[in-house]
């Protein structure tokens, strides 16, 4: 048996533990990869960044634990960077894990913004059924589709939503998403309904599907697509978080998949087994 | 004791996690062990969520506490009841009008969204002039998109044989489309990858405390 048929009769298992052994080892020993920021991310960081002072904005939180890896740390980025420049953030969430997540990323930034209060800087209210209808409902009245926050507080007691009657009174939206409903039914209502300039991140398998939303039309001003859209976002305001430090994990594991490939189609030709399969 | 039962619960978190990756070597019962307290602490925390987050802010408080400005919510209640016969038999068949009261909003409202944001927009979006740009990456980038776009479509019209400089065409929009797959197949394999990282990063931070969570 030549050395290309052993390895085109390779245990599955063995990859499974190379591509173990390829994402720990940059984990524990930081290899420090040159990370590139896209454009998509540039745009992201452009809108937070440039919106009036006192700006209010909507995050929502459409994802739950099974994504949290690739899309929390973009959560928490764009959570410290709307709290650096004193922004009003209103949370909500159209799948119902994201409360849950929207809880945990405002917890994990306070440590560093103890001065932000809940119901003046910013509100989390919490989970709506219904998608894309819930988005059109948002954009007519905000007090109807949440009369109250995810701790059953009644709005009206909230002082950071005096201002918001409905989607047109943010300065812009970002969608966290990993699937549907997400970032797609906000493109679609909140800004080819209403006009609200639309950023997100979402997971990156997501990415082909919503990159031709970032058009010249601007439906989506900017994406940032998985772990490293969250890591680009992390660079960019200087806060390097699990995504920067999965970043060199990320493209090993890629490196080793590369490999894989190459070494597979090398040995499908060369054991001649192409010609089997021809028919 | 609080300290305890976070550590106690990194255990478990940790247990489950090694359950599920045991998969990777072949089916065995602490897999099964483990997808069957997923699914069973899913269903239990779905229902009880759908209770006391939907139902009750949404539809039991303002109908018992002020029944008369929210008389409307009685039509989705009674909705609701018919989604539940589904569960009898015999009356299963009245489920079908609240399930279509359901499908007809949302088909509708998708309706014209999907026409508007991903047909209209999108082609007019396509409409552009492929020989100005600021740069020849610009200028490249719109000739690609037009006869990416173009091409794509013809390979998808099935009512002419692909024959001739048609099927020539149809076959240029299937290069196309093998590239896009492809850069789904990459980003998938990326997002795969994410995750495998956000569990080690679980394991060799919260559990191990080698690396800082």
């Amino acid at each position: 048996m030549s050395f290309f048929e052993k390895l085109m009769k390779i245990d599955r298992r063995i990859i499974f533990l190379l591509i173990f052994v390829g994402v720990a080892i940059p984990l524990i020993v930081a290899l420090n990869f040159e990370l590139e920021i896209t454009q998509p991310v540039r745009k992201v960081h452009g809108l937070v960044e440039d919106a009036d002072d006192g700006a209010y904005i909507l995050l929502s939180f459409d994802y739950g634990p099974s994504t949290k890896p690739e899309i929390q740390p973009m959560a928490i980025a764009i959570l410290k960077h709307a709290f650096e420049r004193d922004y009003k953030v209103v949370c909500s969430a159209l799948w119902p894990m994201g409360v849950l997540m929207c809880s945990e990323a405002i917890e994990s930034v306070k440590e560093e913004y103890p001065n932000i209060e809940y119901g003046v800087d910013y509100v989390n209210l919490g989970y709506k059924a219904g998608g894309l209808v819930t988005i059109n409902h948002m954009g007519k009245n905000m007090r109807e589709t949440f009369p109250t926050d995810a701790a059953n507080n009644p709005i009206s007691e909230i002082s950071i939503m005096d201002n918001i009657k409905n989607l047109t009174n943010f300065d812009f939206i970002v969608g966290f998403s990993s699937g549907s409903p997400g970032l797609k039914e906000w493109v679609q209502v909140a800004h080819d309904a209403y006009g609200v300039p639309v950023a997100g991140g979402s997971t990156a398998v997501q990415v082909p599907s919503l990159s031709p939303y970032l058009n010249r039309e601007n439906q989506l001003v900017g994406l940032l697509g998985g772990l490293k859209g969250a890591a680009e976002y992390e660079k960019l305001i200087a806060s390097p978080g699990t995504a920067v430090k999965g970043m060199d994990a990320q493209s090993i594991a890629h490196l080793l998949i590369i490999i894989f490939i190459t070494i597979g189609n090398i040995g499908y030709f060369v054991t001649g087994k192409y010609k089997q399969k021809r028919l | 004791m609080a300290l305890t039962m976070e550590r106690l619960g990194v255990w478990i978190g940790v247990a489950l996690t090694f359950a599920i990756y045991s998969f990777l070597y072949k089916d065995n019962p602490v897999y099964k062990i483990a997808e069957q307290i997923f699914v069973g602490i899913s269903a239990g925390y779905w229902f009880i969520y759908t209770i006391f987050n939907i139902l009750k802010p949404n539809l039991y408080t303002p109908l018992t506490s002020d029944f008369g400005n929210n008389t409307l919510l009685v039509l989705p209640a009674i909705l609701g009841i018919f989604m539940l016969c589904r569960l009898v038999p015999k009356i299963n068949w009245v489920s079908r009008y609240a399930i279509s009261v359901v499908v007809g909003t949302t088909a509708g409202l998708a309706l014209i969204r999907t026409l508007q944001s991903d047909v209209i927009t999108q082609m007019s979006e396509t409409i552009m002039n492929p020989f100005s740009g600021p740069n020849t990456a610009v200028i490249l980038g719109k000739w690609i998109l037009i006869i990416g776009t173009t091409t794509g479509i013809i390979y998808f019209f099935f009512s002419k044989k692909h024959t001739g400089a048609f099927g020539a065409t149809a076959k240029v929009g299937v290069v196309f489309l093998m590239i896009s797959f492809g850069a789904a197949f990459g980003y998938t394999v990326m997002a795969r990858i994410s995750l495998l990282i956000g569990r080690l990063q679980y394991l060799l931070g919260e559990w191990l405390g080698i690396i800082q969570p």
